[in-house]
């Protein structure tokens, strides 16, 4: 169960080797958290970020998801309900392509858009579902500033957030009263493997500071979180910009 | 959520309900069954389903201990009869919904109170032995279970039990938190009076060293005692408080416009408390403030002062929902008690709140006497310090842990009906009974059906 401040004892991540996510479970088995699902496509990194938990004094459990494959969701993460409750899902898994490339092939666009927004819709729901009978949980889920407003930049991976965004919104709407409480959480660039190599953005953010908001939302019970904190002023800001001069911006 | 859910047995209707505790933290949704007859209580019981069930009463918990995520409420307000007293004896035998409020407004014409009330009127009879309540007569009187002469427990087998004090099933069902079963009746012995007022002695101590020495060297004379403190003081004034103690008016201590009707139950109430209020209303400085004048304006000491029951008792049962005061985001209390002979913890963790600011205008600090054998009961004796900190202060919760560990190195507890964030590794050394509990539990209800988010929290 969740504690007075909305700390898990239980956590499964979606998307189990998210540089993101180990941070906010790291974070939470400092806290209350004592056992962890991470599911994922199975790998070495998989394993490793098991055992890294595992030493944190954490019983951490591994289970083969994939986002691309909406059809087996059901009957993966049923397994995982079936083990005992499950305080917060933290949907962390997603793609942030090649813009580039993803431009010229369509096919490889279609592979962020089905991780990102199919993916997220399919898994979203079937742990909804299991959540709501539970009668209790937090379901949190990983979007992006880029969903706010499309950029010429990266509007591929920017449209799969702000579909995902949407989605998560009016879940959280359905699942008002059911003991359920979805989180939105809106990092800006944060410094990461995906990240690696690309240009620095303004207000870039680490995992570790996400980590520490979703800690604060959960306590809040917050409903959409920035970070930093400052983006919701920025982004407030960026999406009334009239779209010629949006075009022209640097960003 | 949409109407197609309706079809598919697995996802919650619209008879579901978020449930919290008196706290208003961690809401869970449940099914809320209110049950007006004992028979529809035991189908209830029977019917509640994979997710269990759990009693409840008039919600004055503060934490997660009547709330089942998931699974079946039972509210038992409705089973609210008095069924007979006994006014030359002193005893009552009424069903569990009944509320020590209206004990009170039926026994005190008679000559009779409840022999134990916490500071609200407003628990019911159940969940003054679920929880096995304590008030500021606890010195002289230990819990209420004490005074349970007999209880009817409706168990998961769908039986009515009778249990009597002595039996190893009463002392898991006395602070065992409604897990044992559904308390349906009671027995109670009564405590006599000759009045409804209260004859009270104030006075001031002026740190916490000051106030153990007053409280330990003049307790016994009083049946009722208590100290606010006032955590924010700090320096030499750390621990300041006001002592309140007193005793049952004999009826020649009354004036004589009073004599004319001395067992009067007057209950003033003011307006309810707004259901939305702005956040960060009790900060740092309006509870410091607060407590300032709260400290002023005690007497430096007054004796044989008149009091209400109402106001002596319960003065916030006089503004209802005034735990809405601490906005959306709740509040947690933090009760511990620690032995005589470690008051060395006990002021340790009393400069650790001062030093931490916690803006805690209702703190409480009184002494326990002889315990009862519940196996979860919390009084045992020593000093107990209770206060409320509104739960959005930042790094609250890993402040209260370290408070913890001190309080269990202390070899002291926490009590379980305020709790709603203890870590579970610590329950085993706070409460050396658990395993007897569980194992109790485990023959009596094999299939678990009685379970509450306190009990998945902390696998009690």
């Amino acid at each position: 169960m969740k504690d007075a401040f909305g700390l898990p004892q239980s956590l499964l991540v979606l998307g189990g080797t998210s540089e993101i996510a180990l941070a906010t479970a790291r974070r939470l088995i400092a806290r209350r958290t004592r056992t962890v699902w991470l599911a994922g496509r199975p790998s070495p990194a998989l394993e490793e970020a098991a055992g890294q938990l595992r030493g944190l004094g954490a019983d951490v459990h591994t289970i083969a998801f994939d986002a691309l494959d909406p059809a087996s969701h059901e009957a993966v993460l049923g397994k995982v309900f079936a083990e005992g409750d499950i305080d917060m899902v933290l949907l962390a898994f997603g793609l942030l392509g090649d813009q580039a490339r993803d431009e010229r092939e369509p096919e490889a666009a279609v592979r962020v858009a089905q991780t990102n927004y199919t993916g997220g819709v399919s898994a979203g729901l079937v742990c909804a579902r299991s959540l709501q009978s539970q009668g209790h949980g937090s379901l949190v889920v990983l979007s992006s500033v880029a969903g706010e407003r499309a950029r010429r930049a990266n509007f591929i991976y920017g449209s799969s957030k702000a579909g995902l965004d949407a989605f998560a919104q009016g879940l959280g709407d359905a699942l008002h009263g059911t003991g359920v409480h979805v989180m939105v959480v809106r990092p800006g660039f944060v410094r990461t493997r995906m990240t690696a190599g690309l240009p620095e953005a303004p207000l870039a953010t680490t995992p570790e500071a996400v980590a520490t908001a979703v800690e604060l939302g959960l306590r809040r019970r917050a409903e959409t979180v920035w970070v930093p904190g400052a983006l919701r002023v920025v982004m407030a800001a960026l999406r009334h910009l009239p779209r010629g001069v949006f075009r022209r911006l640097p960003v | 959520m949409s109407a197609d859910t309706d079809s598919d047995p697995d996802v919650m209707g619209l008879d579901h309900t978020t449930v919290t505790g008196w706290g208003r933290t961690a809401p869970t949704a449940a099914r809320l069954i209110r049950p007006r007859t004992y028979e529809e209580a035991a189908t209830a019981v029977r019917e509640c389903g994979a997710r269990g069930g759990i009693p409840r009463g008039l919600g004055r918990a503060y934490g997660d201990a009547a709330q089942n995520a998931g699974g079946s409420v039972l509210d038992m307000t409705a089973l609210d009869r008095v069924h007979a007293i006994d006014a030359d004896g002193g005893t009552v035998l009424c069903d569990a919904g009944v509320s020590l409020h209206r004990l009170m407004e039926v026994l005190l014409p008679l000559g009779w109170f409840v022999p134990v009330t916490p500071g609200t009127r407003y628990v019911t009879v159940g969940g003054a032995i679920g929880a096995d309540i304590h008030g500021k007569n606890h010195h002289v009187s230990g819990s209420f279970a004490r005074h349970v002469l007999a209880l009817e427990l409706l168990t998961a087998d769908g039986e009515i039990r009778t249990v009597v004090p002595g039996t190893p099933l009463f002392d898991a069902t006395a602070g065992g938190m409604g897990l044992t079963g559904v308390i349906l009746t009671a027995t109670i012995r009564l405590q006599p009076v000759e009045t409804s007022l209260m004859s009270v002695d104030t006075e001031r101590a002026t740190n916490l060293d000051d106030l153990m020495a007053r409280l330990a060297a003049t307790d016994h004379r009083y049946r009722y005692s208590v100290a606010w403190i006032d955590l924010l003081a700090r320096g030499a004034t750390t621990g300041r408080a006001v002592l309140t103690r007193g005793d049952h008016a004999p009826l020649d201590a009354l004036p004589a416009r009073l004599r004319r009707d001395p067992l009067a139950f007057r209950t003033p109430r003011l307006p309810a408390t707004p259901a939305i209020l702005p956040e960060g209303l009790l900060s740092r400085t309006t509870v410091g403030l607060f407590n300032e004048l709260w400290y002023r304006k005690a007497p430096r000491t007054r004796t044989g002062q008149l009091q209400r029951i109402s106001a002596f008792f319960h003065p916030l049962d006089g503004v209802p929902h005034w735990n809405r005061v601490y906005g959306r985001g709740g509040f947690v209390q933090y009760q511990f008690v620690v032995g005589y002979g470690r008051e060395d913890a006990l002021r340790r963790i009393v400069r650790r709140i001062s030093e931490r600011r916690c803006p805690s205008f209702l703190a409480v600090l009184k002494r326990f006497g002889e315990s009862d054998p519940g196996w979860l009961s919390f009084p045992v004796p020593g000093w107990t310090l209770a206060l409320d900190i509104p739960a959005g202060l930042p790094g609250l919760g890993a402040f209260l842990d370290e408070l913890d560990e001190e309080v269990a190195a202390a070899g002291g507890r926490v009590y379980l009906a305020k709790d709603a964030r203890l870590r579970p590794e610590l329950l085993a050394a706070m409460y050396p009974r658990l395993d007897d509990f569980r194992q109790l539990r485990a023959q009596l209800d094999p299939r678990g059906v009685f379970v509450s988010d306190l009990a998945r929290r902390l696998s009690l």
